[in-house]
This record gives structure tokens, sequence and C-alpha cells, in this order.
């Protein structure tokens, strides 16, 4: 097995008396692909913060091994150095589009801010980069200048995965990018998010509360309740063979077609 | 008491000024004298707000001022001198200095307020293009009008020095008109509308085509100095974005131009980087004349009273306009001269001249112009 590409370490969280994330530890490999599962209110949410460094931690560490190949505790880096390992090397995929997009500015543009706040100045260039992504997540080109607002939601969660994915990031997170869209346009998406974390290689925390996301996209889950991780495996091995009492619950909930 | 002042100034005898020019806050003939030497201030204590407050306090008479006058003039007096005032910023293009009305301290502003707003240019200077937050005063007039402009210009303003005051270009606009009458009621300095006679020029949205001088000083008045609002309105993280140079979004905004009309088509407020550092709004000057602040020997003050922000380009100072490397900075270009003086490479006015589409194209710095015709250019007078 390679060396971890990410080290999350006893990592704890609480809003006053309430406990949302209770020591939770995992190691994640360069293309790996992780879910997370459990109910709505078991802290999935808290933990991508966590790791993401949009929260701090109230104790617990997240390491990530950078591209000079040392592994650093992302705590100890700087503000800037933060940012701009999370708009270089990292994605996040969000739930709400409209948090992770500009919905002012033409999809080229979303596409483009990643490469220009990196230091780029070639309109011709940006603009060539951003019609190949959108290509690749199968937006029709002639929509380059139209506003993420006149898209659809579909749509809009795939130019948001073209705006994350435009630097070459290693990790991805995402949070329920799947959830609020109709079964086609899911099932398409799933299609692209599989195809492309293995074209590229990357590895990928995605918190859902759909155990057949979790099937279809994952390699591993994790599943939460209140606050801790109460199951790890392979994701065959945890969705058909459930060992703990509350996994179990969780699989037979699930309605068949 | 008068050989400690040496040591230890009082706050109003003008040592806050940029240019070390005495005199502003007393009138000439107090000056021989040393002032405050009423005054209960000693070397080593730190002044306080009493300090500045006369002994009896005169309501009527507007912002009490520091320095105790000698002799207050009567009504009457007052009176003759608003009346002189008045007759003085009627006509003519230079007013002579003057004494200023009474009852206000000189230049409108306390010394108090003025040293603040001094500590802000000094900063913004010391950092150019940071945006210095200051505690921006009501003035008597509404915000949008150059609130941020006067409080800047009246913080340094000198009783040596030549005011000129431009509104888009034009000495005789009503904005225009209004504050440089305000300063020289307020402060009895000289007034012009000559650009190579001012010392202190504030100008809402042009900048002189006359190359500014060392030793001048452009005030500008701001309407809104962040140049990132437009694609994050929060304050707390444009802050950040500043901070951590993290200027990608700015791009954004010229990458929407291209994409929607083939080229940069922002024309005024064009961003610029500063020093290599901070980028920054030149408020809302056409982008005409942001190749004029690139390196201009004047110094180059910007005030914004809503928003409270005063931010600076010094001397020599390297100032960038933003743009991709395919598709450049370019200003605007007039396929006429002016109809006037017939200049060429100036920034044109639009003027329309009737309801059947017959317009002009004239100098928009109506200095500039006028002296030209003085100097025998003549356009050809004609609509186009």
């Amino acid at each position: 097995m390679s060396e971890p590409l990410l080290q999350v370490r006893g990592l704890t969280k609480r809003y006053g008396a309430r406990l949302a994330c209770a020591d939770v530890s995992f190691d994640l490999v360069p293309g790996e692909v992780l879910a997370i599962v459990g109910e709505s209110g078991s802290g999935k949410s808290t933990l991508l913060s966590l790791i993401a460094t949009e929260l701090a931690p109230d104790s617990g560490t997240v390491s990530y091994r950078m591209r000079d190949g040392a592994l650093r505790d992302l705590a100890g880096l700087s503000e800037a150095g933060r940012r701009a390992l999370m708009r270089t090397d990292w994605g996040f995929v969000r739930q709400d589009a409209t948090k992770g997009l500009r919905m002012a500015v033409s999809a080229g543009g979303n596409v483009g801010e990643r490469l220009m706040g990196l230091g780029e100045r070639h309109y011709g260039r940006i603009r060539a980069q951003a019609l190949d992504w959108l290509g690749r997540v199968e937006i029709d080109a002639g929509r380059i200048d139209d506003p993420p607002s006149q898209f659809s939601g579909g749509m809009r969660q795939r130019l948001q995965i073209a705006r994350n994915l435009v630097t070459a990031p290693r990790l991805v997170l995402m949070d329920e990018p799947t959830s609020g869209l109709d079964v086609s346009v899911q099932a398409r998406l799933l299609d692209l998010i599989r195809r492309l974390s293995a074209e590229l290689g990357l590895a990928v925390i995605i918190v859902t509360h759909d155990l057949a996301v979790a099937r279809l996209l994952s390699h591993r889950i994790a599943v939460m309740r209140a606050g801790r991780v109460i199951e790890t495996g392979l994701t065959d091995r945890v969705l058909d063979d459930p060992e703990h009492a509350y996994t179990q619950l969780l699989v037979s909930s699930v309605l068949a077609a | 008491m008068s050989g400690t002042h040496t040591v230890f100034p009082p706050p109003s005898a003008g040592e806050g000024t940029l240019r070390n020019r005495g005199g502003e806050g007393s009138d000439g003939a107090e000056r021989s004298s040393p002032p405050h030497e009423d005054r209960a201030l000693s070397g080593s204590r730190v002044p306080l707000l009493r300090d500045f407050v006369p002994a009896q306090p005169l309501l009527t008479q507007g912002p009490p001022s520091p320095i105790p006058s000698r002799a207050r003039p009567t009504w009457d007096e007052q009176d003759a001198n608003l009346g002189q005032a008045r007759d003085r910023s009627g006509g003519g293009s230079a007013a002579e200095p003057s004494a200023p009305q009474s009852g206000y301290n000189f230049a409108y502003l306390d010394e108090g307020t003025k040293r603040m707003i001094r500590r802000a240019i000094l900063k913004g200077i010391a950092v150019p293009g940071y945006q210095v937050p200051f505690a921006s005063r009501e003035m008597p007039m509404p915000y949008g009008w150059g609130t941020g402009g006067v409080q800047v210009t009246a913080a340094i303003l000198g009783r040596a020095d030549v005011l000129k005051v431009i509104d888009q270009g034009a000495d005789d606009t009503t904005n225009a008109v209004s504050i440089r009458r305000f300063f020289a009621k307020t402060s009895g300095v000289a007034t012009t509308t000559r650009t190579a006679e001012a010392t202190v020029i504030q100008t809402r949205h042009r900048i002189p085509e006359t190359p500014l001088t060392e030793g001048q000083t452009l005030v500008y008045q701001v309407p809104i100095p962040e140049p990132l609002r437009y694609l994050e309105p929060r304050e707390t993280e444009t802050r950040q974005l500043h901070a951590l140079a993290e200027y990608g979004a700015m791009h954004v905004k010229l990458y929407e131009d291209i994409s929607r009309h083939g080229h940069i088509a922002t024309t005024y407020a064009y961003p610029v980087e500063v020093a290599g550092r901070y980028v920054m709004d030149p408020s809302p000057t056409p982008k005409f004349d942001n190749p004029k602040m690139d390196g201009c020997p004047a110094l180059q003050l910007f005030g914004a009273g809503r928003e409270r922000r005063i931010y600076a380009v010094p001397p020599y100072t390297r100032v960038r306009s933003l743009d991709f490397e395919d598709h450049p900075f370019r200003v605007q270009e007039f396929t006429h001269p002016c109809a006037l003086c017939g200049a060429k490479g100036v920034y044109l006015d639009e003027v329309l001249l009737d309801d059947a589409g017959n317009r002009m194209f004239v100098c928009s710095d109506t200095d500039h112009c006028e002296g030209r015709r003085a100097d025998g250019h003549v356009g050809t007078g004609e609509a186009i």
C-alpha cells in the first residue's frame, strides 16, 4: 500500500455540550475514494469542514502530503499557504452549487478563476482550458458565456466539478453532490465523477446519505452515527455484510426499486 | 513655556503638515508670537479634548477653534467678511488669499480631526494603495458630493496653498464651484483654475491634461474605494484578499468583459496595481487617465467619506493597469480633435447641441482648453 495522501488523527469537535465529531481517525491513499455515510445530523458535514480547515477542531490533526512529498499538519501552515493549497491541490464540491460558484459570472469565468488566481494572464489560454473542461463535464461549449444562474441543477454541479478540477488537484471533497437531483441526472453525474476520478487518479472524500451513491463510487466506507465512526471497511463488505447493528439497520432501510 | 515649543509643539502648531508648511490654524500675525501662550499645556502632558475648547463655549459660532482669537470680531464685522467672501468667489479665474470667515477653524475641520486625517494619509503614503480606515466626519454636504476629498483637502491645506477644484475636468460646474468657495470662505487660501499655479488640486473623476509637477498634490473624491467589491460583497473577505494579495478575482471581471464584448470594456474605475503590491480603484476616472498616475511627480491622495477610507500613491510610484497578455491595456481614442481648441490626444466630452442629433466634442479639461485658445489654437467649432 502506498503512503497516505491524507492522515486524519483523533479529530474532535464540540458545539457547546453537543458532540459533533468524536475521535475520528483514518488514512486516505492517492486515488482512493472514501464515502462517509450516515443519517442527517450524524456529523458527516462537520467532519468534512474540519478536514477542509473551514472549522477548527477542538483536538486532533489533519495532515496532508504536499507536492514535495512531505506530510504536513495543515494547522501548522500559514493562512496564505492553506488558502493556496485549497485552491490548487484541493477541490470542494458543495451540496449547494450557489455556494461553490459565482452565480453572476459566466461559466467560462467560473472555470478560469482558479487559473487567474494562479497568475495565468493569457485570455486565449484561459478560455481554451475552460472550453476543454466544459467538454469534459459534458456542458455544451455554446454555454460558456452563460452564467450558472441559467443552468439546471445537474449542470451547476458539473460546472462546479470543472471549476475545481481545472488546476489538477489531487484531493477533492464532495458534500452530497447528487442530492436534490432527479435519478437520471444523478446517474449521469455519478458516471462523470467515477470516470474523472479514475482517469485523473483523484483521491475523493464523498459525504452522502445515499448508500447507492456510496456503492457506485467508493472503495471504502465509513459509517457515522452521533459523531462517531462506528464501522469502516471495503464498500462491498460493509454494504453486503454489515457488522454493526446500526449499519445493518441502515442497509435494510434502503428501498428496493 | 516658549522654550518647550521646540521639544513638544502643541497639537495645532502645524507640525503635522505633509510638506511642513507652517501657518494653518492661525493668522500670519499670530505666528510671530508663540501660539498657545495662554494655554495650560505643559510639555509633558498629553493634550486632552478640553484643551481645544475655548474657556467660554461659543455655541453660535460653529466648531470651536483651538486657537483662541485674540479679538473676536463682532457680528457686524463677520457679516462684512461673509459679504466679501461672496463677492470674491463671484467671478474671475483666481482669487487672492484673504482673511477667512471667522467662527470656523482654518479650513473648517478642527485641528484634532485634521491630525487624525493626516495620520491616515501618512499611513496611506507609507503603504501605497492600501486603504486606511479613518473616522470620517459629517461634512456640510451630502455623501457622494466629495465628502472624502474635502476632508483630505482640509487636512493638508496650508495658508500658502493655492487651491484648484475640478469636477469632470471642469472648473465651473456646481460641485467644483461649491467646494472652491467653501475653502475660500473657511480658510481664505488663494484659489485658481490654472493647473500649473495650483499646489492642491481636488478632483472628481479627472486628472488634468497639463502634466503635474513635484510639490503638487492631487486629491481624489472616491465613492467606492474597494476594487474587489464587484465580486466579493463581504468587507471581511476583501480585506483578507488584500492582505494575502489574492487578486485572481480582479481578472475575472476583465475576463467577463472580453467574453461579453470582445475587448476590455471597463472604461472608468479601471483597476490598477500600485507599487507591485496592492490593487486599487483609481476612483471613477476614465481609464484614459490611468497612464498619468504611473510615475507621477505629484502626490496623489484618495478620500472616500462614506466608506471611511483614505489611500495614497506617493510621487514616482509604479501604477500598472491590470490586463491580459493577449488583451493589453489600451486607452480610449477619439476620432476628432477638440472642436474649440483643436487639441488631439486629450479626453473629450460629448456635448449635445440640439434635438436633431448634432453634437460637438470638446476638451473635458476646461483649463487646458482655455489655455490653448488663449495661445491662439482654434478648433473647427462645428458640430459633428
